[in-house]
């Protein structure tokens, strides 16, 4: 689309506004913003906007080693901080490497601008030297995108990206830019606010509604609350924790929403869903009032649809209209965002005499302790084979559950979710709705450029760590000092898992043969690498790799091969259906 | 079940491009789309005819409201609205037939516009209901090309969407 800026605004710049060329206001709009790190690589179509980079520094540019790693590094950066990632590549290639780091973002509804090089504006259609039509590519995996034609436009283009990213449902949002018009000149003026008439995210839930949902909640003899990404998103989890304390009711997160209630306090039944804990789905089935918070009913969390919490009447609360009713039918819905909405529902409740009825609640806390009884995530560590579970529950224990997690996808990812607990929000940063690997490394970066004090630890598996580790050479040049913890199974194992349990354990293209020796190559990288072996080798390992504060270290655990994630819903079952230990 | 839904759109580059990319990227049927500008030249008038249940089309209005560029969206099937569609077709026209096609012409109210001395052109408009009866009141062999325009559909009453 073109940008949308009116004549007016062209033809009333400020009296005295500077003239700039294009990669000037790019720059600048980018410190306007407050943008203090970008992520990015360079090539022709952007050049002009890197030398204009380098003649400043209050926005410092981080050089990855493949745009995908540009893009999901600002991804978790902003996951980390809850502002807008920003990543920078060149035309063709550079965007078409992005466009899996783009889409990841989409997914997870992550704020983010993407500002890709093209070539000249006169050049565009004639497939000329790096082209592609990175907005016509981009449209079905960007909240929304654009391509500057004029420069004058420039300015306002990048207001209102940032805008669109950071509201409403958050989102990725792609400006693309001819390279002629970032060496165009024009005067600069960066606009306070965008007002897009065809644009305006319902924020403040409809106060009947609101109390609808009250009433049901606290009427109700079994309730289950179930919050996802984006009580994150929303920065809600304070909120949630004073509505969710109050009621004494039981809270389950998804995948994306861990840290949001903490995993530490007693009404937290952990995760729910396709590798969620029992006492979770158990609730979910048999609850009476479900209370869905910004979560999105994905398939890997209902199960089958039609059996999900078959006895519950429904309050859904999300920003997106879209994502409500989408999948389940609900009975209250209320579309704003979470911070109003709980704010609300916390004064409601503060001002009534209402509140569930004690006999009932302890009769189903009763019976949840029962489920929880069977300690469905317990498992046997022997003195012999590194059990992958033991692995995380050393790490959460070691770094006193106060890690940045970062994770790649599979088994790893399912078994780092379950025992690291997570008593705060934006310390879990994974791929949940794109499932990319590749994605924990470049995201470890992203989180430690945002914490360099933090610890940030990359739970990954030797699959999916050799999607991204050329990024082990950017730790260097920044002094990232990453943990890189590798579950290594020798397998594709979460894939191995699906061909155990459902293709009569035909093991298909799952066994990952020629491994490199991990902590050579991390040496090569002139990083530190540590191995496990043996159960009694973890402790050390850990504790070694934490004390080398300064140091990235890559951490090589060779874990059991054989083993599974447990509970498991097979795809299609009823979520009450768990294959269990 | 059959749906007209109209959309307002900022009327620029991409818009149209992002409408048809929602409907084939989410699967939903489209059976006939219509745009162009509207009195004011910076909104764009679409109009989509499309199929599905009761569900399907909450997501698909729901989807089309996301989308940034889309400023209002309103399903005429649910209130009494008027639709037309206009087709152009061109027809052998000799001997007896002439006459035959001419007086159908006039029985469908359809105007001839352009003659040669074997065919004829007729604009016909109405809705696709009618269109079809006159394709299907020719003898199909006698039909040389028909272009259709796909709906447009306004709601009755003084009210705009
Ligand atoms: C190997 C693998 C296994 C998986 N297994 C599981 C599993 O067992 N369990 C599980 O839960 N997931 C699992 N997932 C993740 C799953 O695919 C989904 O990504 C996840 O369930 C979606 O989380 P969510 O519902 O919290 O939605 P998100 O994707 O986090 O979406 C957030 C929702 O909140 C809304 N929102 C955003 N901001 C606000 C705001 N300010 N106010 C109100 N609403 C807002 C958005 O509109 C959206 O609807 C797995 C993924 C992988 C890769
Ligand atoms: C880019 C990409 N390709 C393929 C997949 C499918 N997939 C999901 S998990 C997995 C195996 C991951 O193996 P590994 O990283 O070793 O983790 P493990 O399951 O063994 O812990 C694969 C191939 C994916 N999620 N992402
Ligand atoms: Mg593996």
């Amino acid at each position: 689309m073109t940008s949308p800026t009116t004549t007016q605004d062209r033809l009333n710049p400020e009296p005295e506004a500077e003239e700039l060329t294009g990669a000037e206001i790019v720059v600048r709009a980018l410190r306007d913003e407050g943008v203090e790190f970008i992520f990015g690589y360079p090539g022709g179509a952007v050049l002009y906007i890197y030398d204009k980079l380098e003649q400043q520094d209050a926005v410092k540019h981080i050089l990855v080693r493949h745009e995908q790693a540009a893009v999901h590094a600002a991804d978790a950066y902003s996951r980390v901080t809850g502002k807008v990632g920003v990543a920078l590549v060149t035309s063709g290639p550079g965007a078409t490497n992005a466009v899996t780091g783009i889409a990841t973002a989409y997914m997870d509804s992550i704020p983010m601008v993407i500002i890709t090089g093209q070539v000249p504006v006169a050049l565009i259609g004639n497939d000329a030297f790096q082209e592609v039509d990175t907005v016509g590519i981009t449209r079905p995996c960007t909240k929304h995108n654009f391509l500057v034609k004029d420069v004058r436009d420039l300015a306002s283009t990048l207001k209102t990206a940032f805008y669109l990213a950071a509201s409403g449902r958050p989102g990725p949002v792609l400006v693309d830019i001819p390279k002629d018009v970032t060496s165009h000149k024009t005067p600069y003026h960066y606009p306070e606010k965008v007002v897009l008439r065809s644009y305006k995210p319902t924020v403040k839930g409809h106060p009947g509604q609101v109390r609808k949902a009250m009433q049901l909640i606290t009427s109700a003899q079994r309730p289950m609350f179930y919050t996802g990404g984006g009580i994150v998103l929303g920065n809600a989890s304070e909120a949630l924790r004073t509505l969710v304390r109050a009621l004494r009711a039981p809270i389950t997160n998804t995948l994306m929403g861990l840290g949001a209630y903490p995993a530490s306090d007693r009404q937290f039944l952990g995760m729910l869903g396709m590798h969620g804990t029992y006492e979770a789905n158990m609730a979910v089935q048999h609850c009476d009032v479900l209370v869905a918070l910004g979560a999105r009913f994905d398939d890997r969390v209902t199960g089958n649809l039609a059996k999900f919490a078959p006895h519950a009447r429904i309050v859904h609360v999300d920003v997106d209209p879209s994502s409500i009713s989408k999948n389940v039918r609900v009975d209250v819905p209320i579309v704003g965002d979470l911070q109003q909405v709980l704010r609300e529902m916390n004064q409601l409740l503060a001002e009534s005499d209402q509140g569930n009825d004690p006999q009932a609640m302890r009769a189903w806390w009763a019976q949840i302790e029962e489920w929880r009884q069977r300690d469905c995530l317990c498992y046997v560590q022997d003195e012999r084979i590194i059990k992958p579970q033991f692995v995380m529950q050393k790490l959460f224990e070691l770094t006193g559950g106060e890690a940045i997690v970062t994770s790649d996808v599979g088994q790893h990812q399912m078994w780092a979710a379950q025992f690291y607990g997570f008593d705060r929000p934006r310390r879990w940063i994974n791929s949940g709705g794109l499932g990319t690997m590749g994605f924990g490394l470049p995201a470890a970066m992203g989180a430690q450029v945002a914490e360099p004090d933090s610890t940030v630890v990359c739970v990954t598996g030797d699959g999916s760590i050799q999607m991204n580790i050329q990024e082990l050479s950017t730790c260097l040049q920044y002094h990232l000092p990453v943990k890189v913890a590798c579950l290594n199974n020798h397998y594709l194992g979460m894939v191995r898992q699906w061909q155990e349990f459902f293709y009569e354990n035909r093991y298909a293209m799952s066994y990952v043969d020629a491994l490199p020796d991990f902590v050579k190559l991390a040496e090569a990288y002139g990083h530190v690498g540590l191995r496990a072996d043996t159960p009694a080798d973890v402790e050390p390992v850990i504790r070694e790799a934490l004390r080398l504060k300064d140091r990235m270290v890559f951490m090589d655990f060779q874990v059991d091969p054989a083993e599974n994630v447990y509970p498991m819903v097979p795809a299609g079952a009823a979520l009450s259906d768990m294959i269990l230990v | 079940m059959r749906r007209i839904i109209s959309i307002l759109l900022e009327n620029e580059a991409g818009a149209l491009s992002r409408v048809a990319g929602l409907f084939s990227a989410r699967g939903y049927n489209i059976e006939a789309m219509t745009v162009a500008p509207t009195h004011d030249p910076g909104i764009s008038r679409m109009t989509v005819v499309t199929r599905g249940s009761e569900e399907i089309m909450e997501q698909v209005l729901k989807q089309l409201n996301k989308l940034v560029e889309v400023i209002r969206v309103h399903d005429l099937t649910e209130g009494p609205h008027i639709e037309r569609e206009l087709m152009l077709i061109k027809v052998h026209a000799v001997g007896p037939d002439r006459e035959e096609v001419k007086r159908l012409s006039d029985i469908f109210r359809g105007r001839i516009i352009d003659v040669t001395d074997r065919s004829y052109t007729i604009e016909l408009t109405g809705t696709g209901e009618k269109l079809d009866a006159f394709i299907h009141a020719l003898d199909p062999g006698m039909v040389i090309e028909v272009v259709r325009s796909g709906a447009s559909a306004i709601s009755r009453g003084a009210k705009s969407i």
